[in-house]
């Protein structure tokens, strides 16, 4: 298991309406830096799976969605908590960047 | 355990050294760091990397190097190291790779510091505010976002010039603002930029301030000339005005330069030279790699503040690897 793809057709479904925290990972295959973050957000995808989903998506192939959240550079990782955005990280975060991220949904879930 | 070498940093320097080291079966362990590959990773092709006529991808060419360190037995640890204490004979590494994130300490006799280079950020008003809405240090990552759409390049030299040409594949136009009347990027980028017609060009300008409030929106621009204040209209500003070495770790420890690049023996200005000539044997420099302290070496871009190449830092991390088995040694 590891982060999940999503299109634009999904966003609505698995981001917006979760009733879990989000964290969308927008990035290319192309994009150095976003290579740096994906087998990190793939370990802490496991790792906290059933509190909080981890999902990507390809800024290549669906354009709406970073367009709609004003995503202008990548890796932009945003936090969804009851589909509405409460985080953001542009460019590459760090592990302890991102974990810090999803501590703070959490702690705030509770 | 007791180690022979480590090493961090994980570009050109730190590969290079790796494949050495390991080949001399002294297996290094190399603390990759997260931004592991280096400035490489945000590169798009590499032109002038001796052995590939077609150019090559910058990321392609990290992985590689990594992957020809791992053959020959380097253990890579995918970690920035969180701090360092060099002042014993054997040198001490500590790194966050316990359960729970916990900081392990690592030992080694010898140790490569090739932690490298990073952006610069311009420091005007807006800026950080606007990162990630316009404002950006990676052309080849964020330029596909302004198709069609104003843009400008901060900076003078190759890589100002790598990310203008990467962005005329998408923005309708590009100037590129520029402190001096001449830039100091190599003939054939400077000839590729001033002859594209989506490029225009701002001599003798500085950027004053950032304009925008969701995304960028304008730039406010000074003639350094006149000290005339224009404001310039566009979509993204592309931060291209030079690198800082990252070496904060290793302040107090080993000696730096007034930039705060790593002073080794290998003369590249002042305080090297004050090194070298403590270290003359016979006639003969000993460990040119070498920085004040013994058993600490460098290589790269975290000490050369002249040549900057890949090219180079592969080099310079092959030197330092030889140094550092000889020294091993003795």
């Amino acid at each position: 298991m590891s982060a999940q793809h999503i299109t634009d057709a999904d966003f609505q479904n698995v981001v917006v309406k979760s009733d879990k925290p989000v964290l969308v990972d927008f990035f290319a295959e192309w994009c150095g830096p976003c290579k740096m973050a994906a087998p990190i957000l793939d370990k802490i995808a496991d790792e906290f799976a059933g509190k909080l989903t981890i999902v990507k998506m390809d800024v290549d192939e669906n354009q709406q969605t970073p367009k709609e959240f004003g995503v202008m550079s990548i890796p932009t990782v945003v936090m969804f908590v009851q589909g509405k955005e409460t985080d953001r990280k542009v460019g590459f975060g760090g592990e302890q960047g991102y974990r810090s991220m999803i501590d703070k949904a959490l702690a705030g879930q509770q | 355990m007791q180690r022979n070498v480590i090493i961090i940093g994980s570009g050109p320097a730190g590969w290079s050294a790796a494949i050495y080291l390991s080949r001399a079966q002294l297996k290094p362990l190399v603390f990759s760091g997260e931004k592991a590959g280096g400035q490489l990773m945000l590169t798009m092709v590499v032109e002038n990397y001796p052995g590939f006529p077609q150019g090559v991808h910058g990321p392609e060419l990290m992985t590689n190097m990594r992957a020809q360190a791992e053959h020959f037995g380097a253990e890579v640890m995918e970690t920035s190291v969180t701090r360092v204490d060099f002042s014993g004979k054997m040198k001490k590494v500590w790194a966050r790779t316990g359960t729970d994130n916990a900081e392990e300490m690592y030992e080694a006799s010898a140790v490569l510091i090739s932690t490298g280079a990073e952006s610069v950020w311009l420091g005007v008003p807006g800026e950080q505010e606007l990162v990630g809405r316009g404002v950006s240090t990676c052309a080849v990552c964020d330029a596909a976002f302004f198709k069609g759409k104003k843009t400008v390049v901060v900076g003078g030299g190759d890589s100002a010039m790598e990310d203008t040409l990467e962005l005329t594949k998408f923005a309708d136009s590009v100037t590129v603002i520029h402190r001096r009347d001449s830039f100091r990027a190599s003939k054939i980028m400077t000839k590729r930029v001033l002859e594209h017609p989506k490029v225009q060009v701002r001599w003798n300008t500085a950027v004053k301030s950032i304009q925008g409030d969701k995304s960028v929106t304008g730039v406010v621009l000074e003639d350094l000339k006149t000290n005339e204040e224009t404001t310039l209209q566009t979509d993204g500003v592309f931060v291209a005005i030079g690198h800082t070495p990252s070496t904060t770790l290793f302040s107090g420890q080993i000696d730096l330069d007034e930039k705060k690049f790593v002073v080794t023996r290998f003369v590249l200005g002042e305080k090297s030279l004050t090194l070298a000539q403590g270290a003359m044997q016979n006639g003969f420099l000993q460990f040119p790699t070498m920085t004040s302290l013994d058993g600490v070496f460098a290589a790269g871009d975290v000490v050369d503040f002249r040549y900057k190449q890949a090219a180079t830092a592969a080099g310079y991390g092959v030197m330092a690897a030889l140094d550092i088995e000889k020294y091993l040694e003795s």
